[in-house]
């Protein structure tokens, strides 16, 4: 069972999993930091950002300064930006036959590697991750699409020349893989590939392998993933989180007895604490708005915006704030608020109560109703019209590179009444606010991330006990800022196999058993002796049929009657097939009762001697020896047919079949 | 023998106050806990002292499964649980779990508030049947304990409505409840994957119905509400507050945007605002194109259809309304159709099915004077109209389902006698397996045979398939080995392991025979005579020729050796190991027979 490791990003994995027979992708991330190396795409044309001088090497060569320029002692490319693959050459995905996805953050890569592989496999997911999946990819689509930006540039990419420029350029990996955002045909063609998925449904691969999806309580539909066969468990833990927000809880029980667990998305925050965390979000809110000034929250259009929103629904009328508009501005802030509310079944058991009733089971739907939050698809249109400050906005792009984000950043970053306040944890905010420095406007860092910490995952570990774990790097050791915390580690006996990106791991364990079916026929037939107390054996001979991968025993076909004689008969026929194999034999034969023996079955002037290791039986008027010692018989007779038969038949009643 | 054992206690060749007990594999569940419309005596519940004459439900039964809202499937739920004492798990889907309870009140009401029954259930008793409920998602395999395990599969009937595999083991059984295999303008078709059940319990309501394209139906609904509405007429139309109901209000809502429209169309009853809220809130369970457009537009939202006041029913003029119950046994749908009866210029439309003894079944069966409570007799002057709206599978829908299943045999319930027996034939003959049609509280038993799971040694399990890759023998090959048993676990290994792990050693037997034969030649020659004999007669066989002069046929050794009596006889040593028994044996007799005259 090997594991082939695509992804070095730990939350965005993607992982090959070969095991029996069947090609397994763990996962499909996308690794989309590689876009806070790009300049922001604005929505309006900004004198600022077209204007900022191109970059030039020390001794004053520009040749690159079309397609790098700087700002603020940082370096930018100026182009359509672009995002970091998992690996594609280390094994040949045209090969890989199901994808299984564990939340809709973990398929961005999908439509890559279903449309440019030969992929002709299946993609596994539950109905709210592909929904709230499709969403995500729409919105990316729209972002970059609607800005078309002429340039492309790849002349910084040469190796040789990337050595010359400043980190983080100079360091970035894998560029010469980077590539352009997908188009929504590629997207529609990757999600039909998608087939639902129940969390507990148990579905057959090939008749090989079982896979089941298990709610990892991460965001809606997030699964965790068993993969087993009859002896074999695996299982993939991916962004799974133990707090009560909206998803349904985690399925830990049905993890346990695995015997190797691969454990990714934990999470990328260990120091913080989401429920502080949201409560600091609050108060910064609500400060910088009494003071007269608006709120930017960076975000993706669906996940923790509506455990925010559910917060600000019960804060805003304490604090004084009703009279704020929230403002969500994404192509698919609609959607994304629709559907939140119809996958009942989804949710925490609060929430699915709710639906009992009937009412909507998150509190945002009465927030829309009182008109406090407003949804547009951008900036145009008919938010221009509604705009009312101080506000709060919610929009993306949280990497602050693309998205209706960028024109907010460009509009209110000039006031230091404003503030942006980080809440998605996938972007560093530092990096991600670098081309828009100098900025008066306050920045705050309230990451929240949900995902387990290692506290939890050793708890957690304690808890399912997997005879092995295999987790990406960073997890074995302490972050690298913070050397010293070695509690932020994975801590586990044995330790954790760790994995990098483009390494392939033979993960350890041996196979032993195969599952069979014995056909009630042959049960039946069998001749079951206890050999031990509670252990009982049958020695079977059957026939053995295996179909789609699986095995089942049939009672051996009974002997063909003797043809009459119209058939000439051949010598061979009568020749025995060799590979009829005989029973193994096993015990001891005790002299004294094999000899009384003899003598009731007639033999009579049988003579005794004893040897180095046993025995020796004369039986001297058919001129016939029998050795007998511990673990062996040896029957020395002349050539008569009928005597040694009846000798042998003697002997096997002394000894038990195998 | 193990067996299957399956007795309806209702709607065995009968609609109404449907429930099934199964017994499988020792698990014993029951399926469905329906009352009966068409009787308000003992007869509307099952006869659950069926179940078990001594102790109690609970440690009889593992579980019990609801597949949707209809009464007829969960109205004796709360007596069952409550007053007859039933506190082990019982499954439903998610939208059935939710609509559930308020069905049950709305029953309660009408059967205590308005005819005065006493011992009947409370609300109080709902909401603790209630709390014994687990939900179930689609496709989720539910383990009810370590053996009995259970899957929702969508059945179209209702939102919410589910056929659930039940199984232990390898033996399953598939009860389908009320399932639609046609799709129609709000939920999905039912389908069930080839999962070949032991037995398939399907419904049967139209066994013998073919029913002509949905489009033509709809097209006759429309027209006739639409003639009525035109003449002035009043149009009554009895449904249930949940299912047909949202599907006819979609069809009349886009017909009166089309025809532009003014004639007003009501909706009985406060559940129906509440209905539609269930069907937006559970619009993952209704079908394709109502999920896509949801965004957009929720068909579940009418702006033509307006809440009905009882008032309104004496107002002049034309108008339409959607009434509850369906089968104008009680209520509100009753009450209208006795204001508008005697007017022929009215018509009421029975868009689904009426069980025996309701006004519904009645009219439908062309009876035009009812008695009714206080021997007032109604005369009925208005139209009555039927039109098969109610998602059943038809005679084809049902074939349909048991060729997806698969199943190895078929029982009929939900359905008449007459109309069963001719499906019946009809299954047995296509399917060409037994189909049962049991009544209400006779027993099919049926014995299976469920093959034994064990484990096979990897190692034993690749020699095997190694040589199995040989061209195919006549004879199949045999597979030989130990099967050791320990507990309830089997493991098949090669008898070498089995010795292993037990800790025994091997006996070896070894035969040594000699053969004596005339041959003056030199010992080395007489080997080579053997070795040459035996190579043109074994042809499949390795036969070899030493150096140290001894002949081997596979493991078997011969040595030839001279008698220093008597040089014109030589002896062959035939040396084999039991394992070989045959071949040696074989060997012996052949070369007992001599050699043949080697050319000189």
């Amino acid at each position: 069972m090997k594991l082939y490791c695509l992804s070095g990003h730990p939350t965005l994995p993607c992982n090959v999993l070969k095991f029996k027979s069947t090609t397994i992708m763990l996962d499909c991330g996308l690794d989309m930091t590689s876009t806070l190396n790009f300049l922001p795409l604005p929505l309006v044309q900004s004198p600022r950002l077209s204007s900022l001088p191109g970059w030039s090497l020390k001794d004053g060569n520009a040749f690159l300064d079309k397609e790098l320029k700087e700002c603020s002692g940082h370096v930018f490319v100026d182009s359509v930006p672009e995002f970091c693959l998992p690996e594609t050459e280390l094994i040949d995905l045209s090969t890989v036959d199901v994808i299984l996805i564990s939340n809709y953050h973990c398929m961005m890569a999908l439509p890559y590697i279903t449309e440019h592989t030969g992929f002709t496999g299946t993609v596994y997911a539950t109905e709210p991750t592909v929904q709230i999946g499709r969403l995500l990819m729409e919105e990316l689509v729209n972002f970059i699409e609607r800005v078309p930006k002429a340039q492309s540039a790849s002349l910084w990419k040469n190796k040789d020349v990337q050595r010359l420029l400043p980190s983080p350029l100079k360091d970035a990996v894998e560029v010469s893989t980077w590539r352009r955002c997908y188009t929504m045909q590629e997207v529609n063609s990757a999600l039909s590939k998608i087939q639902l998925v129940g969390y507990s449904q148990k579905i057959e691969l090939f008749g090989a392998v079982q896979v089941t999806p298990l709610s990892s309580g991460y965001a809606l539909g997030s699964s965790n993933w068993i993969i087993q066969s009859h002896y074999e468990k695996v299982s993939y833990v991916s962004g799974s989180s133990l707090l009560t927000t909206h998803p349904q809880p985690m399925d830990q029980a049905s993890l346990k007895n695995s015997d190797v667990l691969v454990l990714t998305g934990l999470t990328q925050i260990p120091t913080a604490n989401p429920d502080g965390m949201v409560g600091e979000f609050c108060s910064n809110l609500a400060l910088t708005v009494r003071n007269g000034g608006n709120v930017l929250v960076p975000c993706y259009p669906s996940g923790v915006i509506y455990d925010l929103l559910e917060c600000l629904y019960q804060y805003i009328d304490s604090a004084g704030l009703s009279s704020v508009p929230l403002y969500f501005i994404s192509p698919v802030a609609n959607s994304s608020l629709e559907f939140s509310q119809i996958f009942a079944e989804w949710l925490c058991h609060n929430k699915q109560s709710k639906v009992y009733l009937p009412e909507p089971p998150f509190p945002h739907a009465e927030l829309i109703q009182t008109n406090k939050l407003k949804h547009y698809p951008s900036i145009h249109g008919d938010f221009s019209n509604d705009f009312r400050q101080p506000c709060v906005v919610f929009t993306g792009h949280p990497s602050l590179r693309f998205g209706d984000v960028v024109h907010f950043m460009e509009l209110w970053g000039k006031s230091s009444l404003n503030t942006v306040i980080f809440t998605e944890p996938d972007f560093s905010y530092l990096e991600a606010l670098a081309p828009y420095q100098p900025l008066a406007m306050k920045c705050i860092y309230c990451p929240i991330d949900t995902r387990l910490n290692f506290i939890q995952v050793s708890k957690l570990l304690k808890e399912v006990q997997p005879l092995h774990v295999v987790c990406p790097e960073q997890y074995t050791q302490p972050p690298p800022a913070q050397p010293h915390r070695t509690d932020l580690a994975i801590d586990c006996q044995p330790p954790a196999t760790s994995y990098r990106r483009a390494e392939v791991l033979t993960l350890p364990f041996k196979r032993r058993y195969e599952k069979i079916e014995i056909m009630p026929e042959l049960a039946d037939s069998l001749v079951p002796m206890e050999i031990k107390p509670g252990i009982s054996l049958a020695t079977v001979s059957a026939v053995l049929h295996t179909k789609d991968n699986k095995h089942v025993l049939q009672p051996p076909p009974r002997p063909a009657q003797p043809t009459s004689g119209k058939k000439r008969k051949r010598v061979s026929d009568d020749i025995p097939d060799c590979k009829v194999l005989k029973p193994l034999l096993s015990g001891s034969i005790p002299v004294e009762q094999f000899v009384q023996t003899l003598e009731k079955h007639g033999f009579s002037d049988i003579k005794v001697e004893d040897t180095a290791k046993g025995h020796i039986v004369l039986l001297q008027e058919a001129e016939t020896l029998i050795q007998i010692e511990e673990d062996s018989t040896h029957i020395i007779c002349d050539n008569d047919e009928m005597l040694r038969v009846r000798l042998r038949d003697l002997v096997l009643k002394f000894l038990q079949k195998f | 023998m193990p067996e299957i054992r399956v007795t309806p206690l209702g709607a065995g060749q009968d609609v109404g106050r449907s429930c099934i007990l199964v017994s499988i594999a020792g698990k014993n569940v029951m399926l469905d806990c329906g009352m009966h419309m068409g009787f308000s005596d003992d007869r509307r519940f099952p006869d659950f002292s069926y179940i078990t004459q001594s102790g109690r439900l609970t440690d009889f039964l593992d579980c019990v499964i609801i597949s949707h809202f209809h009464l007829d499937h969960c109205g004796a739920l709360p007596y069952f649980s409550e007053m007859v004492g039933y506190d082990g798990p019982i499954y439903m889907t998610h939208p059935t779990q939710a609509i559930c309870p308020i069905l049950l009140e709305d029953y309660r009401k009408i059967a205590v508030d308005k005819k005065g029954e006493a011992n009947f259930f409370t609300s109080q008793m709902i909401k603790d049947c209630m709390k014994k409920v687990v939900a179930v998602h689609l496709h989720q395999t539910v383990q009810v304990d370590d053996e009995l395990e259970i899957k929702a599969y969508y059945a179209g009937h209702v939102l919410g409505a589910a056929m659930f595999q039940i199984k232990v083991g390898s033996e399953s059984v598939v009860y389908t409840g009320d399932y639609n295999m046609t799709p129609d303008r709000h939920l999905g078709a039912a389908w069930i994957d080839k999962c070949r059940p032991n037995l398939l319990i399907t419904e049967s309501t139209y066994a013998t119905t073919i029913r002509d394209s949905k489009r033509c139906r709809e097209r006759d609904f429309l027209k006739k509400v639409h003639e009525t509405v035109e003449r002035g007429g009043k149009v009554l139309i009895p449904v249930f507050a949940l299912g047909r109901a949202q599907e006819l209000c979609i069809l009349l809502e886009t017909f009166w945007e089309r025809m532009n429209l003014k004639v007003p169309i009501y909706f009985s009853t406060g559940l129906t605002e509440k209905a539609n809220h269930y069907y937006k809130l559970f619009i993952t369970w209704t079908n394709q194109k109502i999920r896509k457009t949801f965004v957009q537009r929720n068909m579940f939202e009418f702006k033509h259809i307006k809440a009905f006041d009882r008032a309104f029913a004496d107002n002049p003029g034309p108008m339409v309304v959607f009434a509850t119950p369906g089968m104008l046994h009680a209520g509100q749908s009753l009450q209208i159709f006795r204001k508008w009866a005697g007017n022929e210029k009215n018509m009421v439309i029975m868009p689904g099915y009426c069980v025996q003894g309701t006004v519904g079944h009645k009219i439908l069966s062309g009876q035009r004077k009812l008695e009714m409570e206080g021997r007032q007799v109604l005369e009925v002057k208005m139209q009555v109209e039927y039109m098969s709206f109610s998602a059943h599978a038809d005679a084809k829908g049902i074939m349909q389902l048991v060729g997806q299943a698969e199943p190895e045999s078929v029982l009929l319930v939900h359905g008449e006698a007459k109309k069963m027996e001719f499906l019946k034939q009809k299954i047995e003959q296509e399917f060409r397996v037994n189909c049962y049609m049991p009544a209400n509280g006779e027993t099919v038993v049926l014995p299976t045979s469920p093959s034994i799971p064990g484990g096979i040694s990897l190692g034993l399990l690749k020699r095997e398939m190694a040589q199995g890759l040989l061209p195919e023998a006549k004879r199949p090959r045999l597979l030989h080995g130990t099967l050791i048993m320990k507990d309830s676990n089997f493991r098949l290994v090669s008898s070498e392991q089995a010795l292993k792990e037990l800790g025994l050693a091997e006996h070896q037997l070894r035969f040594t025979c000699r053969v004596h034969l005339h041959d003056t030649r030199k010992e080395q020659e007489t080997a080579m005579r053997v070795y040459s004999h035996l190579k043109s007669v074994l042809k499949d066989h390795c036969v070899q020729h030493l150096p140290d002069g001894s002949v081997t046929v596979e493991s078997i050794l011969i040595q030839a050796a001279a008698p220093s009596e008597d040089p014109a006889t030589k002896v062959l040593l035939v040396s084999w190991t039991y394992q070989d028994e045959e071949l040696g044996s074989y060997l012996t007799s052949l070369l007992k027979k001599g050699l043949p005259q080697a050319p000189s």
